[in-house]
């Protein structure tokens, strides 16, 4: 595959590591009343579509960026990818 | 003269003559050869067995979907079996064997099979080696793999060396007959990159086995014109040997170059064949059709040929393939065949299905006949035809071509999602569905027949392509070319033909595919997995077609109803070796050498390999005979003097930034906020699931700056989870991650006069008393005057110790110097096993311990997580399944009688309960013989192991006989209160 | 001045050097490096302080720049800083006296071994070795990437002139890759 990296351009999927549902960016917040639950489901539950699905790539190869994919899994047409890094301040992580 | 069936013309350079052998027999043949050419000039067709009823054999095509011209090429170390003698270039010296016989080709005793052939059906391993089942694998597995396979492997390692490399072009065009030349033409006078691949070794496709004109002149002086003109051009790089073998994701295609198969051996240094990964932005399918045969009795026998591949061997190689020939068609093409030869002199009997087939004085044509049967044991010499009045005729021929229509080479398109549509007017499969990104078909590929459609769909594929890339087309004149009409009526096999060859390199017959069917193998992919159609090395190139339409009748069907089965990757067999490129034996992988690697070397150090690292796992001296005599040895003399190892290889990683101290509280889950300047800490890292992950030190250097360690094997998978943490979750945190466990040499020295050696270096400006450097200090420092250091008071030994880094460079000397100035303290480099020794001795965790299952609680550091701050897993950890009353905890183990072992792997029983899953308590993790305590030790994990110091348990291990027992005690077996280290 | 003598990364005392074809190959062993991180909001600061370090504009993505000191793009508002290592040998030191507190340096002098490759279609052995695009570099160009599984910087100086950072602790094995390269491409 070709993952078109939002700075470098296209480069071979091989270059990457691949992690898993982008989910993984919202980790839930240790203070929530029902932390526990919340992590335990951050930890163990993901969707598994045939279809469009995020994940994270890890540029181990390259600028070590972590992007978000978004990739078709039945075609492995990928039709965005973005810096993990803005995908997660959107969301509203900070620090 | 190169043999007796040479015609005059060709494309072979009757001025060069290269002698070869075949099953020991010389011959010549000429540059431009295949081995199959050469021998058919030299009258030999019997040229194989086949797989099943060793049943003799000659080629059927000319071309690499050859089934059963399979031989064994070259001799030693170089014997390559099971290659195509259709696609063998010929060179001078080559040594060929034919192959699945035994003694002679002629005279093979394996054929027996073939009058046994009534039991040997679809089906019959099953239905036969099924009972009883214990003669299985005494029995009858061992016969099968003598019976089985075809030709046999060279046991010597593979001499040559492949290649593995990487392309980029705007365009890649795969086959370089008509379509792709035009299209690579186009393409390449509008200046994009463009790759031009063909797997022949002279490009032209049908062009250069054909007789047919380009405008006024001669297909084959265009094609070779043409990729003279492409040669010039430098945006197109043509590759002939070099075989598209896969279509993967997005424009990627693997593709084989044979560098020097056409060579007696490579020359020094380049490679035998070159595995390229093609990155195209568009590719055009160019690979053109294929002949596909008809289905009649006794069809299999050496000189039954396609009649296309009749034609290329005399257009092309000017071999004769009979002195009186038949052709067997369904349609117009067969008669070209018919035609080329009778205008070599080659007297031709055209037989051809239909009623109204096209009559003309130069050569006999039986209309609406079929051949019904075939004489000849070791090659042909009659065949029997049904005429259309329904009366037999016998023909003494010595070749009979076969055309029953053409395929388009779908295959490449099939290797993602796309699946072949039925055409009516063709009947025959075109390219369907979703093809892969970016591809397009042209030519024959793509049904477009005609030498004028396959150059004009050639060119406006590419004009398309480079319409989709923003690129504007010139559009080159094409010459003018035959247009011939598709005329085919599809008459796939003639009736009530039973031994009738359909596959025929796996030997599967008309019969067999009756006999699946009524079996109820109905499903395609069933058909062929239970008759193995299609399944062998040609992977059914000319068979399958034939096998659905059999499989259409019997089942009343059509055949697109039936379906077709999909094409895999390669398009043709590859070798294990280009698969493997460069990585194998000692460049398997990359090696990493530590930086006293060269000095190690020099002490006769035994190393291990660690990840890629290569580590001196002890330093044998004169007189020690026994691994164990050098481990005790380091282990005793370390810790009564001073002992040095080398521990670059665990990983460094560079933590800056305002928020460093903050970050590091996210990913530890203990504390570093509070960590002084100038000081170490233990770290442990965990999963965010609870379980523990890592471990290692972090010494601050400034506010602002930590040096993380972490074990060797993790260093890569700790970076990019703490650039996950930077990234994904605290994304403004201000930090910094840089590896560094390249850029010094860190060595430790333990022991107690471990500071008295450090001092003989260490620049006397700095202060490393047990009052100015204390346990766990951290500095930046200088050493034999000047160098630039870094010390840390760390120990994983137990021991005094410190751990000093000088830039890498240095490595060497300061190793040098260390065992220089240590002499009047008798030091003693150690090695891996005695560095484990020692931290098993101390109770410290490692990569055992971490196992991927286990968390603080069970490591014994519950308490170390804070639940001041959040970190990673801090959450997790807190499960109640994770935190039972029983739950494992790490222990020492040491055997009642001291003479008994303690073994890794091991597990431990309370006493007096059954041995059993159920009555499990843990098991060990590390165990060593303890040269301080004199017996063996062990650290492992015990149910509620707190609690239980003192006890006695069972130490069980039923699949290496141990049972014996050990007492419980501290993980801490040397100096549990520590006092050595903070001496 | 200390008295400890340095090996090179292939493990010799002087650098090694080699002719296969027409190319030479040379290890390299005179430059000092170091890494700058922009801390986070002092991105413009860095730059700016880069700048003046190698009097040239900070390198864009995929560039390097620079005169007697050079820095090359790595990764997201980070650069590898090379300079020569008589004169800087402690450049990382040097460098955080520059640029302060608005970038994070760490010395990366010796976590890398160098090869520099000097002839004419270096692009034929590049092929052969890794992913990057090279045929038509024409200088200023870099690109991480995987090079015998190691992860390697590749820099174009000049058409005719590549260098190939890699980790030092496997230069042997990087080098072995370069030189087989070059054997079977030239």
């Amino acid at each position: 595959m070709i993952i078109n990296h939002p700075i470098l351009g296209p480069r071979d999927a091989a270059e990457f590591v691949y992690k898993g549902d982008a989910s993984l960016i919202n980790r839930p917040d240790p203070q929530s009343d029902n932390a526990a639950e919340r992590f335990y489901e951050y930890g163990y539950l993901r969707d598994n579509p045939a279809g469009l699905h995020r994940e994270l790539w890890f540029h181990e190869q390259g600028d070590r960026s972590w992007l978000v994919v978004t990739r078709d899994t039945t075609t492995h047409e990928i039709t965005k990818v973005e810096l993990a890094r803005d995908v997660a301040r959107a969301e509203g992580r900070s620090r | 003269m190169t043999g007796k069936n040479r015609l005059n013309g060709g494309l072979i350079d009757r001025s060069t003559s290269f002698g070869f052998t075949f099953d020991g027999v010389r011959y010549s043949g000429c540059a431009g050869d295949t081995l199959a050419s050469a021998l058919l000039a030299n009258g030999v067709r019997l040229m194989g067995r086949s797989f099943k009823y060793h049943r003799p054999r000659g080629p059927m095509t000319s071309g690499s979907e050859e089934p059963n011209a399979i031989v064994e090429l070259r001799s030693g170390a170089r014997k390559e079996p099971n290659t195509r003698a259709t696609t063998a270039e010929l060179f001078d010296g080559l040594v060929a064997n034919s192959q699945n016989r035994w003694p002679s080709l002629k005279w093979d005793a394996m054929a027996i099979n073939d009058l046994f052939s009534p039991f040997l059906t679809a089906g019959f391993y099953y239905k036969t080696f099924m009972w009883p089942k214990a003669f299985w694998e005494k029995l009858y597995e061992p016969i099968i793999r003598r019976a089985a396979g075809l030709g046999s492997l060279g046991h010597d390692p593979d001499p040559d060396s492949y290649d593995k490399g990487f392309l980029h072009c705007d365009l890649l065009i795969i086959g370089a007959g008509p379509a792709g030349l035009a299209a690579a033409l186009t393409a390449g006078e509008s200046g994009a990159r463009v790759i031009l691949a063909d797997e022949d070794f002279v490009l032209g496709g049908r062009l250069i086995a054909d007789t047919g004109m380009l405008a006024d002149e001669d297909g084959a002086a265009w094609a070779a014109e043409t990729v003279a003109r492409l040669n010039s051009m430098p945006n197109v790089r043509v590759m002939s040997r070099s075989t598209v073998i896969g279509a993967f994701d997005h424009g990627i295609y693997g593709m084989v170059e044979r560098v020097s198969d056409h060579l007696p051996e490579p020359a020094p240094g380049k490679p035998r064949q070159i595995l390229w990964r093609v990155y195209s932005k568009r590719a055009i399918l160019a690979g053109g059709a294929t002949e596909r045969p008809i289905v009649f009795e006794n069809n299999d026998r050496p000189g039954i040929m396609l009649a296309s591949a009749m034609r290329a061997y005399a257009n092309r190689w000017a071999v004769s393939t009979g002195s009186a020939v038949a052709v067997f068609t369904n349609n117009d093409d067969g008669h070209r065949t018919a035609a080329d030869l009778v205008s070599k002199g080659v007297k031709t009997t055209v037989i051809d299905t239909r009623p109204d087939a096209p009559d003309t004085a130069d050569y006999e044509t039986l209309a609406g006949a079929s051949v019904t049967n075939t004489q000849g044991r070791l090659g042909l010499t009659a065949i029997e035809v049904t005429l259309s009045s329904g009366t037999t005729r016998s023909l003494t021929i010595d070749g009979l071509g076969v055309s029953g229509g053409w395929n388009p080479n779908v295959h490449l398109t099939c290797h993602q999602r796309g699946r072949p549509q039925w055409d009516e007017k063709l009947a025959a499969f075109i390219p369907g569905g979703t093809l892969p990104s970016g591809l397009s078909v042209a030519g024959a590929a793509s049904g477009a027949f005609s030498t004028h459609a396959a150059l004009q769909t050639g060119q406006a594929a590419a004009v398309q392509a480079l319409g989709d890339l923003g690129v504007k087309s010139s559009t080159p004149d094409l010459p003018t070319a035959e247009d011939a009409p598709i005329r085919v009526t599809p008459f796939w096999h003639v009736a009530g033909a039973k031994r009738a060859w359909v596959d025929q390199q796996n030997d599967v017959t008309a019969k067999d595919i009756k006999l699946a069917h009524q079996e109820n193998f109905r499903s395609v992919e069933h058909l062929k997995r239970y008759t193995t159609l299609g399944m062998a090395t040609d992977q059914g190139k000319t068979s399958n077609i034939a096998g659905l339409a059999i499989m259409a009748d019997v089942a009343g069907k059509q055949i697109p109803e039936v379906g077709t089965t999909i094409f895999r990757p390669p398009y043709t067999p590859v070798a294990m070796g280009v698969l493997a490129g460069r990585s194998r034996d000692k460049t398997f992988r990359p090696v990493r050498k530590t930086p006293s690697h060269y000095w190690a070397e020099e002490q006769g150090a035994v190393f291990v390999e660690v990840g890629m690292w290569m580590r001196a796992q002890w330093f044998p001296q004169p007189g020690e005979t026994h691994w164990r005599q050098s481990v005790d040895r380091e282990v005793l003399q370390t810790r009564k003097s001073v002992g040095v190892c080398d521990c670059t290889t665990l990983g460094k990683i560079d933590v800056q930034g305002t928020d460093a101290a903050e970050f590091l509280n996210k990913v530890y889950a203990n504390g570093f906020a509070k960590l002084p300047v100038g000081k170490t800490r233990y770290g442990l890292m965990l999963r965010e699931d609870g379980i523990a992950m890592d471990d290692g030190t972090a010494a601050r250097l400034a506010d602002d700056h930590f040096v993380v360690t972490t074990t060797t094997a993790n260093a890569v998978p700790v970076y990019r989870h703490m650039e996950f943490v930077r990234q994904c979750l605290f994304p403004d945190m201000d930090v910094q991650l840089i590896s560094t466990t390249e850029a010094w040499a860190q060595y430790a020295v333990a022991g107690p006069n471990s500071r008295k050696l450090l001092q003989k270096i260490v620049d006397p400006e700095f202060d490393i008393s047990n009052d100015g450097f204390p346990f766990m200090a951290c500095g930046e420092i200088t050493v034999c005057g000047g160098l630039r250091a870094r010390l840390f008071r760390i120990s994983f030994s137990g021991e005094l110790a410190f751990e000093i880094a000088v830039p890498t460079r240095y490595g060497d000397a300061l190793m040098r110097r260390l065992m220089e100035e240590g002499k009047e303290f008798d030091v003693v480099p150690y090695g891996l096993e005695a560095l484990g020794v020692m931290r098993i001795e101390k109770g410290h965790a490692a990569g055992n311990e971490l196992n991927g299952t286990t968390t603080a609680n069970n490591l014994g550091m519950g308490r170390m997580v804070s639940k001041a701050k959040d970190s990673i897993g801090s959450k997790l950890s807190e499960r109640p399944g994770l935190n039972e009353a029983d739950a494992l905890k790490l222990v020492g183990l040491k055997p009642v009688n001291s003479d008994d072992k303690v073994v890794a792997g091991a597990h431990l029983m309370t006493k007096g309960t059954p041995v059993d899953a159920a009555h499990d308590q843990g098991y060990i993790t590390s165990a060593c013989f303890s040269p301080n305590l004199g017996c063996h030790i062990g650290l492992g994990y015990l149910k509620s192991g707190d609690t239980r110091i003192g006890e006695i348990v069972r130490l069980v291990s039923p699949l290496t006989g141990v049972d014996h027992e050990v007492e419980v005690v501290s993980a801490h077996f040397v100096d549990p209160e520590g006092e050595r280290l903070r001496a | 001045m200390h008295d400890l003598s340095p090996l090179t990364p292939l493990g010799n005392a002087e650098p090694s050097m080699e002719t296969i074809g027409e190319v030479t190959l040379t290890e390299v062993t005179d430059v000092a490096l170091a890494s700058v991180a922009a801390r986070l909001g002092r991105e413009e600061d860095t730059r700016a302080a880069l700048k003046k370090v190698i009097g040239a504009d900070a390198p864009e993505t995929s560039r390097h720049a620079g005169s007697t000191l050079r820095a090359f793009w790595t990764g997201p508002d980070q650069w590898m800083v090379e300079a020569p290592l008589e004169t800087h040998e402690d450049l990382a030191k040097m460098l955080s006296n520059e640029i302060g507190a608005a970038a994070s340096i760490t010395e990366q002098t010796d976590a890398w071994c160098r090869f520099d490759l000097v002839g004419r279609d270096l692009f034929r052995a590049l092929e052969l070795l890794c992913a990057a695009d090279t045929a038509d570099w024409s200088g200023g160009e870099v690109q991480r990437c995987s090079i015998e599984h190691l992860g390697c910087f590749v820099l174009c100086r000049d058409p005719s002139t590549i260098s190939i950072l890699g980790p030092r602790s496997a230069a042997g094995s990087l080098h072995h890759a370069l030189v087989t390269a070059c054997h079977a491409a030239f």
